[in-house]
């Protein structure tokens, strides 16, 4: 028997959550007001879920890094938003949402968090409009859809490719409303370096204030971590250079388990990388894939001729174009999931099709959209991300096509939360990016802003009740108990220590280090002997990072430098759990793909014998193997089969 | 796609150290730089230079790298967000450059957001205009079905131009009498364009003025500076529409 207790409510999969609100505690407006609720991180799960809770009438604290809660990486999400709202009356619903999400997934998620997550999807657009976010729209004034990859329905609410900043502003605005009125203070340029734990409950946090570099004690009668993914261990990636797992990362080590590391969405359509010293890479959108064609060269000659720069893509004849993902996947064709459409790059460039001067890199093509639509009509829907195409790489999308490759972009593994969102510390919870539970072996494009908002706007507020209604007596939390000047403490050595090693390297150093030996062999193809050389050498990179790092400046002030030392430090020892999880992982699912396990055709191949589980690694010292636990995944409903979009 | 390598460009940037320390300009030399290379990987690499010599890097603001985040400032070369139009810092790329250039870098000078350090600026009095009335207030839950209210699709169009402000700070950076008032008027025109925003309109608009005006922002004079430097070509139409709703809202109190 597995220590882990999902709390998965009995009954019918459509019942579970009707279930699950009638039976759980609620606790009374009176006693709310007594209540204190630390919320770390304010993307679109963190400040929903602040902006929610704090207008029940608990006394919210909320956290970021950035100097305003706005500019959260949810900001940069462009494609859109999926509810099961059946407005195109194109046979969508609750079931198939939650179907699609299972099978996107790869059969590795929770049916039952799956299940709740479609069904408030549709409250959330709701929710959206009311605060008075831009929707695009149709001539007769109601919402317009657009289709994204790995379903046949379009059920995906967009606001040009700005979707993420719309939701977020949304967010935003209501966690504005909350600040104005006092029921949330809110800490900008803070960054939550401990939790602390009283009696085995989460109790409060230490957080560095980013200005003065002083460490403050914060207490709560519950903390919820909102921080989001972990795909900066790769250092280059989609993510927004601040985005750390430092927050995750200590509640691991104070005994928050932590699921599935292992599954990362690689996205298929990024600018690729160029030169050495970049220092992140851009996406363009899935929703280009609705009217752009993926093709790479059908002769090796003409590729080499591309990546010489002899020739360039429009002096490829129609006929010399190998459309491989609609060759590949007719029911799908472009529309293919995330994970199948990055393989299949990989799998063009390996083979010598790569059209840029690295070879690493296909091409998304606007030119048929183009002649059967309109330029201006492109341009309406993709203009900002046609721009900034155009910025970066100084080539016009409308004439000629976009080059693309593959880049980390979404974590889909994170602390292991149950049913209620609860991690396994009592008191602590994960929502948004920073849990597990939805999305599987493999996210759908337009959901993560779904599961942010659905677990902030819709979850978090029910399920938290449950057990702060056990917690109505505990006065307010002293922030001079022995735990909290011991955590302090904690903090500050370690900070001292990173200060004071006083080597001759600088940290964005080490960092690229642990990318390179990440994306070499815990990227997009794995193999035992690959990811047991990358333990080995992250491990060497952990010594040689606590003998040469280099910090300077001032521990009390402004320091960027100490900043990223310390999420460095923390994704030396993150990269190591991953690289683990992916070794213990042998079966292909989602972005998981190990060499060892798939299919004639290439496809990646579960197995469903030995790995329908979730991994839940806990903590056992920095040099210590971390021990698994498994969750075993069951499956009610959904009957497991082996994925095809052919 | 081969870019030219600059060999030699010098950057002269604002060193502070503390809001309240004397500040002044110290120029580097930097070499061999890729004009493919953005301009913050470029400061990304004189930084490294000044670590490794010893020395402060550059602190400065910056996040999602992609021009949405609203984090990055700087005043480049006289231009809020540099030489290029319709980007943010981040997005400006060393192409804009030339052989031997001197690129003086600044923080925005604005009297409501105070110097933290070197080149990073507290622009938390955008905030507070925000917390004043930026929002439609509605709890969660209980509000109507997305599709109950059609909403004409060229006002859904105009709430959206509005709406991207990524409230970076450039409009009142540029302005020459440091004013707010495209930032405050891309707030209250996405919602005075919207059916959601009308039932408060007068109160929003007063509110969000009045802060506005309490935090020490100048007025407008109706320069359009801000659109020129707005990374997001936000109109100064939308000034005229704070207008009409503020004087619509004070003639009726």
């Amino acid at each position: 028997m597995s220590i882990l207790n999902s709390n998965i409510p009995e009954g019918p999969i459509s019942q579970k959550w009707s279930n699950h609100k009638a039976k759980i505690k609620v606790v009374s407006p009176a006693n709310k007001r007594k209540l204190e609720i630390i919320v770390i991180g304010t993307g679109l799960a963190g400040a929903s879920a602040a902006a929610s809770l704090s207008e029940l009438g608990y006394n919210v604290k909320a956290f970021c890094y950035q100097d305003s809660p706005r500019r959260a990486h949810s900001i940069a999400a462009q494609g859109g938003i999926n509810a099961a709202k059946n407005y195109q009356n194109d046979n969508d619903s609750v079931y198939r949402l939650f179907y699609d999400t299972v099978k996107g997934g790869d059969y590795r998620s929770r049916e039952a968090n799956v299940h709740r997550l479609a069904e408030v999807s549709p409250n959330i657009i709701d929710q959206c409009v009311a605060q008075g976010v831009p929707f695009a729209r149709e001539y007769g004034g109601l919402l317009s859809n657009r289709s994204f990859g790995g379903v046949l329905v379009s059920r995906t609410f967009y606001a040009r490719g700005q979707t993420g900043q719309q939701l977020l502003l949304g967010a935003y605005s209501a966690l504005n409303r909350q600040i104005g009125a006092g029921g949330v203070k809110m800490y900008t340029r803070h960054e939550m370096l401990d939790l602390v734990t009283i009696d085995g409950k989460a109790r409060g946090i230490i957080a560095r204030d980013m200005v003065t570099g002083e460490i403050k004690r914060f207490g709560a009668h519950a903390v919820v971590i909102a921080s989001g993914g972990y795909g900066n261990v790769f250092f280059l990636s989609t993510n927004a250079m601040g985005c750390n797992a430092s927050a995750s990362w200590v509640c691991y080590k104070k005994g928050a388990f932590f699921a599935n590391p292992c599954f990362v969405q690689i996205h298929p359509t990024c600018i690729p990388v160029h030169g050495s010293q970049q220092s992140k890479l851009t996406l363009m959108s899935e929703s280009l894939r609705n009217d752009g064609r993926v093709w790479t060269p059908r002769k090796l000659e003409d590729a080499e001729k591309l990546r010489k720069g002899i020739i360039g893509p429009n002096d490829i004849a129609d006929a010399d174009r190998d459309f491989y993902l609609e060759r590949r996947y007719p029911s799908y064709g472009n529309l293919v999931p995330r994970d199948v459409a990055s393989r299949a790059a990989k799998e063009r460039c390996d083979a010598g099709f790569g059209v840029n001067s690295e070879g690493k890199a296909v091409y998304l093509d606007f030119k048929y959209s183009i002649e059967r639509l309109g330029r201006s009509t492109i341009e309406k829907r993709y203009g900002n991300l046609f721009q900034m195409y155009e910025k970066i790489t100084d080539h016009d999308p409308y004439k000629e096509p976009m080059q693309i490759y593959p880049a980390i972009h979404y974590t889909m593994g994170g602390t292991w939360v149950d049913y209620n969102l609860m991690t396994t510390i009592p008191g602590l919870y994960a929502i948004g990016e920073a849990n597990f539970s939805d999305h599987g072996a493999n996210r759908l494009g337009a959901s993560a802003l779904m599961q942010g908002l659905a677990d902030g706007y819709f979850v978090l507020p029910y399920t938290i009740g449950d057990y702060l209604a056990g917690e109505i007596m505990v006065p307010k939390i002293d922030t001079n108990l022995p735990e909290f000047i011991e955590a302090e403490k904690g903090v500050t050595t370690k900070l001292e220590k990173l200060f004071n090693i006083k080597g001759k390297t600088p940290v964005d150093h080490f960092h690229k280090k642990l990318g390179h030996i990440m994306w070499e062999y815990v990227g997009m193809a794995r193999n035992a002997e690959g990811l047991t050389k990358a333990i080995k050498e992250i491990q060497e990179l952990r010594v040689e990072f606590y003998k040469d790092l280099l910090v300077p400046g001032e521990m009390k002030n402004v320091n960027p430098e100490l900043e990223k030392a310390g999420r460095v430090a923390d994704f030396i020892e993150l990269g190591e759990l991953l690289a683990r999880d992916a070794l213990n992982r042998n079966e292909s699912c989602g972005g998981h793909f190990r060499v060892e396990s798939c299919t004639e055709d290439g496809e990646a191949k579960r197995d469903d014998e030995n790995f329908a589980y979730v991994a839940a690694w806990e903590f056992k010292g920095v040099d210590s193997v971390p021990v698994l636990h498994k969750e075993d995944l069951v499956f009610e409903t959904i009957h497991l089969t082996q994925r095809s979009y052919k | 796609m081969a870019d030219k390598i600059l060999n030699k460009i010098y950057v002269k940037v604002w060193r502070q150290n503390s809001p309240k320390a004397k500040g002044r300009f110290e120029t580097y030399t930097v070499e061999n730089i890729s004009q493919g290379t953005s301009f913050l990987e470029m400061i990304d690499i004189l930084n490294d230079q000044l670590i490794l010599g010893g020395k402060d890097p550059i602190a400065f603001d910056h996040d999602c790298r992609e021009g949405i985040c609203g984090m990055c400032s700087l005043y480049i070369n006289g231009h809020a967000h540099g030489p290029d139009t319709m980007v943010t810092t981040c997005q400006l790329h060393m192409r804009r450059f030339n052989e031997g250039q001197t690129i003086t870098v600044e923080p925005w000078r604005v009297g409501a957001f105070p110097v933290i350090k070197d080149v990073m600026v507290d622009r938390t009095a955008f905030e507070k205009i925000q917390q004043a009335g930026g929002f439609v207030s509605v709890n969660t839950g209980g509000v109507p079905d997305g599709n109950t209210i059609p909403i004409f699709q060229d006002d859904a169009e105009e709430a959206m131009d509005a709406a991207a402000c990524i409230g970076c700070g450039a409009c009142a950076a540029t302005c020459k009498n440091s004013s707010a008032m495209l930032f405050v008027a891309a707030k209250v025109s996405q919602f005075a364009k919207l059916p959601q925003g009308q039932v408060e309109a007068k109160r929003r608009a007063k509110a969000m003025v009045a802060k506005m005006d309490e935090l020490g922002f100048g007025g407008c004079t109706n320069t359009g500076a801000c659109e020129l430097a707005c990374p997001k070509s936000i109109s100064i139409a939308h000034i005229a529409r704070l207008n009409r709703e503020y004087l619509v809202a004070k003639l009726s109190d």
